[in-house]
């Protein structure tokens, strides 16, 4: 019964995967996207706990289970942590507009099957051919990286690209060992509220939280 | 010997926990200085060890130390201690709130690194490498003005993107190594020969977490968080980054290379990082000629030395001794000059190069070390870093990379006259001469650290036992006869 849906739950796991990514880039709000990273947030925990009923793996489950309390809800908590009312109004003006931005996920996606299929072969397991996902994710955090102007839409790539290192991850070897998991959550964790801190401290020196402000030290 | 291994990482953590206890005490600022110790003493006797024929493990073989580990963990507390005795705060400054931080982070730091170099899961290797961005963030901001925020924000995004690419990578080596008999992601089996290892995936992993970790060392084209966060920082920290952190990060390259030319051969890297070391001396080269800020060309000096360590790397086991005893001497004498310019910052207000002049007429308490430290750093002999860098030279000559040792030397002369230039513009010359000058012989902080960094730095490379011993030991390591 579950090797027959198996596949599907791979594919629907990583399909919203790529879903909440690609929506990601579409919504300028940041209330928004830090539901989207959430949801994805979710969908990743989904994903490694299907691998590891597949594998029958209790380690892999405790894992997924970590990656929920940390992704799911952790990291969203900590983002959205000052009052909502305040974050509702903050719209990112990016540097590409919306239908230049999709039209760049849909290319990374197709770059991301060409260079996967190429240079490491995409196997003939669900979870190999959905390996692509993972690296669409990666370049798409990039992607928000380089055209988001605000710190904390900025802060929001960085754990898409992190999410997406950790899709690659579990498709292609199905987990690394819980305490290495254990000490990557608390690594981005801890990043993520330094970057959270510094934002903080941006809005009060420079009154805003554009990036395009730091910009004195230069050569 | 194996309780050794726990004590660079337990010693500066305790330490860091009692700066944060040890409420309005003047002691609290010898936190940094006594895990900086603590440090040394271990890697001095894990070095002990390791040269008896012994490699201590621990923790169900989590932590190990090989002649490369202990030799670094060596070089992490040396250049620790040169860096928090030289840049010792006063007794006063030391009461405050954001002083029992500073110290509690700066003995997290050394513990980060010091479990970099001894982990032997290059995914705890990575995990601490992170660690080390995660403990300098609020280090590199400390001074909380608009340019130290600056500063600290591109660094931790950076950095953290760059390692993230590290651990990608890392993901990619621990899949190929699900095809085998035993899933793994200890140093130690996957730098076996005959493991099976899947060369698809090795490439990919290797590539992209050399391409991580070279972040972190601050090599172009991905060096540009660290003028920034290098000039930015205080000086102790600066230090530390830019002498001990970067070369934590070559030593992760390293190990990562060694896995990978098991798989599919040295060539594949050895073309990655000729070209990475060749474009960070170009930049150091063309923004030496006009720096005007004199820790930044501190900074942009580093990138110049990661760059030809990182040929050194590229050439392989011929090379490595030199590039190993190049760690050490560029770390000393870069923490030294660190310390030094702190002083100079703090006593002219000014980190401007064209507003601090005629120094050796004005105080050659700072001058005469800053210029002796100088000629090291530029290579000049007795210091270490001159036997070093010929001795990467001569490797790629006789292994036929005549053409990338070439340039690299070419590039070498440029940054060696703009070098020469800039500190002629702070120290000679006679102070403008309608101000009397009194000469300042005052130090302006201990001096002992300085004299013991630059002695060290000019009679190690004449040192063959057990130096020497100790560097062929740590290079025999990473060629897979251990």
């Amino acid at each position: 019964m579950f090797e027959n849906i198996y596949p599907q739950l791979i594919g629907l796991c990583t399909g919203s995967l790529l879903l909440t990514s690609a929506l990601m880039v579409w919504r300028h709000s940041l209330l928004a996207s830090i539901r989207l990273l959430a949801l994805q947030g979710i969908a990743l925990a989904a994903l490694v706990a299907v691998i590891g009923i597949a594998e029958g793996e209790v380690e892999v489950i405790v894992v997924s289970l970590l990656i929920l309390s940390v992704k799911g809800i952790g990291l969203p908590w900590v983002l959205s942590h000052q009052s909502k009312a305040a974050i509702k109004h903050v719209q990112e003006s990016p540097r590409l507009n919306p239908t230049a931005a999709l039209l760049a996920v849909t290319l990374l996606t197709i770059l991301s099957y060409v260079v996967v299929s190429r240079v490491v072969g995409l196997g003939n397991t669900s979870t190999g051919h959905a390996a692509p996902i993972g690296l669409a994710m990666v370049l798409i955090g990039f992607l928000l990286l380089i055209s988001r102007r605000r710190a904390r839409s900025q802060l929001i790539g960085f754990l898409l690209l992190d999410n997406g290192i950790a899709t690659v991850t579990f498709l292609t070897s199905g987990g690394v060992p819980i305490l290495l998991e254990f000490a990557f959550s608390l690594d981005v964790l801890l990043v993520v509220l330094i970057l959270h801190v510094f934002t903080r401290r941006m809005s009060t020196k420079f009154g805003g939280t554009a990036v395009d402000q730091l910009r004195e030290l230069h050569d | 010997m194996s309780v050794v291994l726990w004590i660079p990482l337990v010693g500066p953590v305790a330490l860091a926990g009692l700066s944060l206890l040890l409420r309005t005490s003047s002691l609290r600022r010898f936190v940094g200085v006594a895990a900086s110790s603590a440090v040394l003493v271990s890697g001095l006797l894990l070095v002990g060890a390791v040269l008896n024929g012994a490699v201590p493990a621990s923790g169900d073989g989590l932590l190990r130390a090989d002649a490369l580990s202990a030799y670094m963990i060596s070089v992490v507390g040396a250049v620790g201690l040169i860096s928090t005795w030289g840049g010792l705060s006063s007794a006063a400054s030391s009461r405050t709130k954001d002083a029992a931080s500073y110290e509690a982070l700066i003995a997290l730091f050394l513990a980060a690194m010091s479990l970099a170099v001894l982990a032997d899961s290059i995914g705890l290797m990575w995990a601490a490498v992170e660690a080390t961005t995660i403990a300098t963030a609020f280090l590199v901001g400390h001074h909380r003005t608009r340019r130290s925020l600056e500063a600290a924000w591109k660094y931790v995004i950076l950095g953290s993107v760059g390692v993230a690419i590290a651990l990608l990578g890392i993901g990619f080596i621990y899949a190929a190594s699900v095809g085998t008999d035993t899933p793994t992601l200890s140093w130690l089996l996957l730098s076996q020969a005959n493991l099976g290892l899947d060369p698809a995936l090795i490439t990919a992993g290797g590539a992209l977490a050399v391409l991580g970790f070279a972040t972190k060392a601050g090599l172009a084209p991905m060096h540009s968080w660290l003028p920034d966060a290098h000039s930015q920082a205080p000086a102790p920290v600066s230090g530390l980054m830019s002498g001990v952190l970067l070369s934590v990060a070559l030593y992760a390259i390293l190990r990562i290379q060694s896995i990978t030319n098991l798989v599919i051969g040295p060539e594949f890297l050895r073309a990655m990082l000729s070209i990475a070391g060749l474009l960070s001396l170009l930049v150091a080269a063309s923004l030496l000629i006009r720096q005007r800020d004199y820790k930044r060309m501190l900074a942009y000096s580093s990138i110049e030395h990661m760059g030809l360590m990182a040929i050194g790397v590229a050439i392989g086991p011929a090379a490595l001794p030199a590039v190993l005893l190049y760690i050490l001497g560029h770390g000393l004498i870069k923490a030294t000059l660190f310390v030094i310019s702190g002083r100079i910052l703090k006593i002219e207000g000014t980190p401007v190069i064209s507003d601090v002049r005629a120094l050796l007429v004005r105080r050659p308490g700072l001058a005469i070390p800053w210029l002796i430290a100088m000629a090291a750093i530029v290579g000049f002999p007795p210091f270490s870093i001159f036997f070093s860098e010929v001795g990467i030279i001569m490797a790629g000559w006789s292994v036929g990379l005549g053409g990338v040792v070439g340039t690299a030397l070419v590039l070498l002369l440029v940054i060696f006259a703009a070098f020469t230039r800039l500190t002629v513009q702070m120290t000679i010359g006679a102070p403008p001469t309608e101000v009397a000058v009194t000469p300042d012989y005052s130090t302006h902080g201990p001096i002992l650290p300085i004299i013991l960094a630059l002695a060290t730095t000019a009679t190690i490379a004449f040192v063959a036992e057990p130096v020497g011993t100790l560097l062929r030991a740590a290079t025999a390591v990473l060629g897979g006869t251990h």
